[in-house]
């Protein structure tokens, strides 16, 4: 029995009870994300991070959040007030609803009542979770521009420009998984992943997907709309008290909605490590929940690991980079993975599948020392540039020590 | 797939709910569309409108269509019109002075005319005629019927439009495109330039503005050896805008003085 008819038998109460787990697990979710990341981030700069509230401070989210709400909620003069409530309620109402159709768990007893941790399945699920995604740009923009500063219109700006582009590229490395699964629907590709997971048949597809949703989120080292180097807070500057709140929220909640999202299309969704299949049955099933949390949670430890390590990219070559390296990169992917989904399914002479791969791999090489040697030969003329002596007047380089010492 | 849409010609309880409370609200964004000031708000309510009609879709068994509305129309579409609205700052309200006379009174007459008439060829198509053949073209799932006459039967017209679509963005790019005859004048440039004046007084760049203990703004300009302020040091915007604040205010007194 598919996903969708058993949900489909679920009556009222079960879909309500699943719908409140679902927001509170969220909820809860984010909090602890918030002090994990803290925790992570410290330890990776040798230092502690929080660890006054409660044991090993677990309980200083909680405490932040008390905060945050007790804190004097400001709208500006100049702000539009009306727009400036409304954004961060779609940004966090946006990121909630993705989890609408990411299964939690494979079939599980419920309170006596066969189901599964999914709110509904749909046909074109994933296409529903890009849908959402667009529709929370619209917290961000509106927050940018409703704020009536300078900072925030150029943050939202940003961001929107920035989710809008990688959108482009993480719908076209769907587009891979799609083909094989044979389906748009978030539960039947988890079940075509029961032999192989697709972020090992479809690797660079997974690539891409994982750098796009680190540029989708967001997040450092693409983290330019919050650049607070550059636009104190960005699209949020002029935020405070619980809007503020609802906005760090969105961010937390969304990082746990791409990663599950991740889960479910490239590494088998709820079901278990390859070889501990058998763990799929305990608890009555609930025990999938518990794979599922530990890959979201892996990728939500990539996410801090990345802030911890990378440097912030400038803007131009974050839109170069999408534009002009992941998107024709994962068109030409596309174009190899349909051609060998066809060539399997009309079942071509292995002897011609082989040479297709050889031949793609060996125009792949070609391309790529292309570049490089281009590459190279730039390098050299800017060299060779640098090195000329300026056509106009420079103060002398002082030649003793004690000239440099007196100036 | 869950069926929105329970019996085919009578419309199901849930999505007559979901029809009357979606509706009226989405003809009143519409109509909020055209009567309020701020092109944002309007851009806004349209956006609205775009996503209800998405809920319909879905309510009536056409899921792709509704997703897609949502991800091209009021993700993509809708956004960059936004974008541009903020970018342009047309956020200054529109004003509502007739140019040509009686327009108004004709363009009225105009819409509610066309209205008038869109609503009585769909309702000639539509009322009191059975829906048929929903049933068997999702018999394989929405999408898939979809992808079946978009790949089969509409191919040509699709890969046509796509063409014709592709176009209409590449000469948009060329028409907006401006050829730039010289580089742009960059920090490096900027900085040459500064060394081939002559003199190398300002070669370090200008000075910045005072610091002082009681005050370090952009404001207040900063002291040279002389004990003069210093003129380059503060934005000549500021001075014209009268911004400025003296820095004598902030300098060191005289003991004699302070002991006043």
């Amino acid at each position: 029995m598919s996903n969708a008819e058993i949900i489909g038998q679920d009556p009222g109460w079960v879909i309500a009870l699943k719908g409140v787990l679902i927001f509170a697990v969220c909820v809860f979710l984010t909090i602890m994300s918030v002090w994990g990341e803290r925790r992570l981030v410290a330890r990776m700069q040798q230092r502690s991070g929080p660890n006054r509230v409660g044991k090993f401070g677990l309980l200083q989210a909680l405490v932040d959040g008390v905060k945050l709400a007790l804190k004097e909620d400001l709208i500006p003069k100049s702000a539009d007030r009306i727009v400036f409530v409304i954004a961060p309620i779609i940004s966090t109402t946006a990121c909630f609803m993705a989890f609408a159709v990411i299964p939690l768990t494979g079939p599980v007893n419920f309170f006596g009542h066969e189901t599964v941790m999914q709110m509904t399945d749909l046909s074109v699920g994933v296409l529903y979770v890009l849908a959402i995604a667009s529709v929370g740009v619209y917290g961000i923009v509106l927050a940018g521009w409703s704020s009536g500063s300078t900072y925030p219109l150029l943050g939202g700006l940003r961001s929107s420009a920035q989710v809008i582009s990688y959108e482009i590229a993480m719908g076209l490395s769907l587009v891979a998984v799609f083909i094989y699964a044979g389906s748009m629907s978030t539960s039947e590709i988890v079940a075509a992943q029961d032999q192989w997971w697709y972020a090992v048949i479809l690797f660079p597809s997974f690539v891409i997907y994982a750098i796009s949703m680190v540029g989708e989120t967001n997040r450092a080292p693409f983290d330019l709309a919050e650049a607070e180097g550059e636009l104190v807070g960005g699209f949020h500057t002029e935020y405070s008290s619980l809007k503020f709140a609802l906005f760090f929220l969105s961010e937390y909640v969304n990082i746990i909605a791409v990663s599950a999202l991740a889960t479910t299309l490239f590494l088998g969704g709820y079901r278990a490590l390859p070889g501990l299949g058998f763990t799929e049955q305990w608890l009555g099933g609930w025990f999938t929940l518990v794979w599922f949390f530990i890959k979201v949670l892996g990728f939500f430890f990539v996410f801090v690991w990345l802030r911890g390590t990378l440097p912030r990219l400038r803007y131009d070559q974050f839109m170069k980079f999408g534009w002009k390296v992941l998107i024709p990169f994962s068109l030409a992917w596309i174009l190899v993975v349909s051609t060998l989904r066809v060539m399997s399914q009309k079942e071509a002479p292995p002897a011609l599948i082989a040479t297709f791969i050889f031949s793609i791999a060996l125009i792949y090489v070609a391309v790529a020392t292309l570049l490089d040697r281009r590459k190279v030969a730039k390098e050299k003329v800017a060299r060779n540039i640098n090195s000329l002596e300026p056509d106009f007047p420079v103060p002398a380089i002082p030649n003793t020590r004690v000239e440099q010492i007196n100036g | 797939m869950i069926n929105f849409a329970l019996d085919i010609g009578t419309t199901a309880a849930p999505e007559s709910y979901l029809f009357y409370v979606l509706a009226p609200l989405s003809v009143l964004a519409a109509m909020g569309m055209l009567l309020v000031k701020k092109a944002v708000h309007s851009a806004l309510l349209l956006a609205w409108v775009m996503v209800t009609l998405a809920i319909f879709y879905i309510a009536q068994e056409a899921l792709f269509l509704g997703i897609v509305q949502i991800v091209v129309y009021t993700g993509a579409v809708m956004m960059l019109f936004l974008f541009i609205l903020m970018l342009v700052g047309v956020d200054t309200s529109d004003s509502l002075v007739e140019t040509i006379k009686g327009l108004r009174a004709i363009s009225i007459v105009a819409a509610v005319g066309f209205g008038g008439l869109l609503v009585t060829l769909i309702s000639r198509a539509t009322f009191g005629r059975d829906v048929v053949g929903l049933s068997e073209v999702n018999e394989q799932g929405n999408a898939l019927g979809i992808a079946e006459l978009l790949f089969t039967r509409y191919v040509f017209a699709f890969e046509v439009i796509s063409a014709l679509l592709i176009t209409a963005a590449v000469g948009a790019m060329v028409l907006a495109h401006s050829q730039k005859t010289r580089s742009q004048f960059a920090q490096r440039d900027l900085s040459i330039a500064r060394f081939r004046k002559g003199e190398l007084k300002d070669a370090a760049g200008l000075p910045s503005s005072g610091v002082y203990a009681l005050h370090n703004a952009v404001d207040v300009p900063a002291l040279l050896p002389t004990g003069n302020p210093a003129p380059t040091s503060i934005s000549a915007v500021l001075e014209a805008r009268g911004d400025m604040i003296e820095s004598t205010n902030f300098q060191l007194k005289e003991e004699a003085e302070e002991d006043k």
